[in-house]
């Protein structure tokens, strides 16, 4: 899968009471949330994102609560991609969950600047910054996520395992 | 033969059926316990339903709390709530808490019995971690983990390394567990234990009262955690003794077993600790703040919301009254805690020092309701998190500390230490 979009650019730390506030925690509309996507840290985010964009940050994206929200939002704000020098654990697993592709590449995160064209291959691994003519190498997810993600997502995986062990209808 | 283990190691090991684990294992392990909230389970139960799951593995192990926005906060949060408690009857859920017999996840769940040592919980709330303290193995996760979780009973985990913290010393006179963690996610930064569990052991742990030790692992999350873990012991055993609801089993870590890094701390060079905005390890002693002023006080939450918390803050503001520019919230995390404080005469106390007792909520912890601050307003909270916005406008600001430097705070309207308003 290869996506192509413009790079917004964040710190450190950005945490999941920024990227969805916890006032609009009272819907799992992932519209509605997504109209609220990144407002604390970034006001014009929402209007200015299109689809296709992606989101790059520094060190520990996504730490504090476990709120799903976060990673949906980010998503349904039509955003195809989240790349970051690292994730705290929690949004790590709900991305893949809920499959938003997330890449674990410090090289881009320390280079990319707002508004850079990048594109950004899944299968290498590859984040290319169009703008600076340059090519970042991301890590890998290890197999036992690959397969996850390759099943669509943690509930089909779930559902095909259940099915053929028949403990869940 | 299996090497010696970490007693993370172990509990993973014992729930996956194997003889030992290593860190960087995948494993899938069973579950004694899945829980959500008022603002995960929603999510988690379009999930569970989307993917054509018609029961949950077992009625007994899915418990789900309405703690967050509830009392219902505003039509929607009653909407959200209103789907969490349709899905516990249909599923006929043993352990559902609705206003009047919830409390806060977090407090009610060892309070109840229902973690015991040797338990692997997952729960679709950060602060799962909690539950490390009776020597479990919690942690949290997102909505559709704990779908798949309730479900299946199992859930998958990447082993984690461990960080062995070793607390010795004597600790000064009003420091608490709250102290040591702050001071530890101080020194770790927000991501230092980040995918690690982190251990935490030593005399001044052993010396620590169980609401202590819940209060440590509650924050293991905020320094990147995966867990906090203390071993269980004779403390453990007691608390558990007329309230476990399965038979405890208890670990320890092995004589050998390996650490990621071991880090030593004396407590009795621990002071007070403040969390300035708006990381929790921006910490510092609480006597370096004593300029600044505050316009409302929070004392409660899943960090420090248990009977010794109040206790603490009672011992404070007996015979006092709260500033007259300061608004002071207290939240006991439970039923049994708010009768338990009525009966040792502690709501008297803040009703009589003007403070406001609620009935169980998060509450302000996250900027839901009962407490959201204004721009430019500053509040000293004994909650976990003080990011921006956390608790109301982006401008507003939040300061991280134990009940004692909170009750402190309340009477002097700046940040104070216990010394200070007490004659």
């Amino acid at each position: 899968m290869i996506f192509e979009g413009t790079a917004f650019k964040y710190g450190r730390d950005v945490d999941t009471d920024v990227i969805i506030p916890a006032r609009y925690l009272n819907t799992h509309d992932p519209d509605e949330l997504a109209a609220h996507c990144m407002e604390d840290i970034d006001k014009e985010f929402v209007d200015r994102v299109q689809p296709g964009d992606i989101i790059v940050a520094e060190e520990n994206f996504g730490c504090g609560s476990s709120r799903e929200q976060a990673p949906v939002a980010i998503k349904a704000a039509g955003v195809s991609c989240v790349v970051a020098a690292s994730f705290a654990r929690i949004f790590y697993r709900n991305a893949i969950n809920i499959g938003l592709p997330i890449l674990v590449c410090p090289e881009a995160a320390g280079d990319v600047q707002s508004g850079d064209r990048l594109s950004v291959d899944l299968d290498k691994g590859e984040v290319v910054n169009l703008t600076r003519d340059k090519v970042y190498q991301a890590d890998r997810f290890p197999d036992f996520m690959q397969e996850i993600v390759a099943a669509g997502g943690l509930m089909a995986h779930v559902k095909k395992r259940t099915q053929s062990g028949g403990e869940n209808a | 033969m299996a090497g010696p283990m970490t007693i993370t190691e172990k509990i993973l090991a014992r729930a996956c059926g194997q003889e030992s684990v290593q860190p960087g294992d995948f494993v899938n392990a069973r579950l004694d316990l899945a829980l959500a909230n008022d603002i995960t389970a929603p999510l988690a139960i379009k999930e569970f339903e989307a993917a054509g799951m018609t029961r949950v593995w077992d009625p007994e192990k899915v418990v789900l709390v309405c703690d967050h926005f509830v009392p219902n906060k505003d039509i929607k949060s009653a909407e959200q709530a209103m789907l969490v408690r349709e899905f516990a009857r249909r599923q006929g859920l043993a352990n559902f808490f609705d206003v009047g017999r919830m409390g806060i996840e977090h407090v009610i769940l060892p309070e109840k019995g229902l973690v015991v040592p040797g338990d692997v919980v997952i729960g679709a709330d950060s602060h799962t971690c909690t539950y490390g303290a009776l020597g479990a193995f919690a942690t949290g996760v997102g909505s559709t983990d704990l779908a798949a979780g309730m479900a299946t009973g199992e859930v998958w985990l990447r082993v984690p390394e461990t960080i062995r913290f070793n607390y010795e010393g004597e600790p000064g006179r009003y420091v608490t567990g709250k102290d040591y963690i702050l001071y530890t996610i101080g020194l770790t930064g927000v991501d230092g234990a980040l995918y690690e569990a982190m251990e935490f052991g030593g005399g001044a742990i052993r010396a620590l009262s169980m609401d202590g030790r819940f209060t440590m692992c509650n924050m293991a999350i905020e320094a990147g955690g995966k867990n906090g873990i203390i071993e269980p012991d004779a403390i453990t055993e007691e608390y558990c003794r007329g309230r476990a609801l399965r038979e405890p089993v208890m670990m320890k870590s092995d004589a050998g077993a390996e650490y990621a890094r071991v880090i030593d701390i004396d407590v009795s060079s621990i002071e007070l600790q403040v969390a300035r905005p708006h990381l929790p390890s921006n910490t510092v002693p609480a006597t370096e703040l004593s300029e600044l002023k505050i316009d409302q006080v929070v004392i409660g939450s899943c960090t420090n919301g248990r009977i010794e918390d109040l206790r603490m803050a009672a011992e404070v503001l007996k015979g006092s009254k709260v500033h007259p520019d300061v608004r002071t919230l207290i939240f006991p995390g439970s039923q049994l805690v708010y009768q338990q404080a009525m009966k040792e005469g502690l709501i008297d106390i803040f009703i009589e020092a003007e403070v406001a007792v609620s009935t169980p909520t998060c509450g302000p912890c996250l900027g839901g309701h009962m407490g959201i601050l204004a721009a430019g307003e500053r509040c000293i909270s004994t909650t976990n998190r003080n990011f921006v916005g956390r608790m109301g406008h982006t401008e507003s600001e939040v300061y991280l500390a134990g009940p004692y430097v909170a009750a402190a705070t309340a009477i002097a309207g700046t940040i104070a230490v216990p010394e200070e308003v007490l004659a």
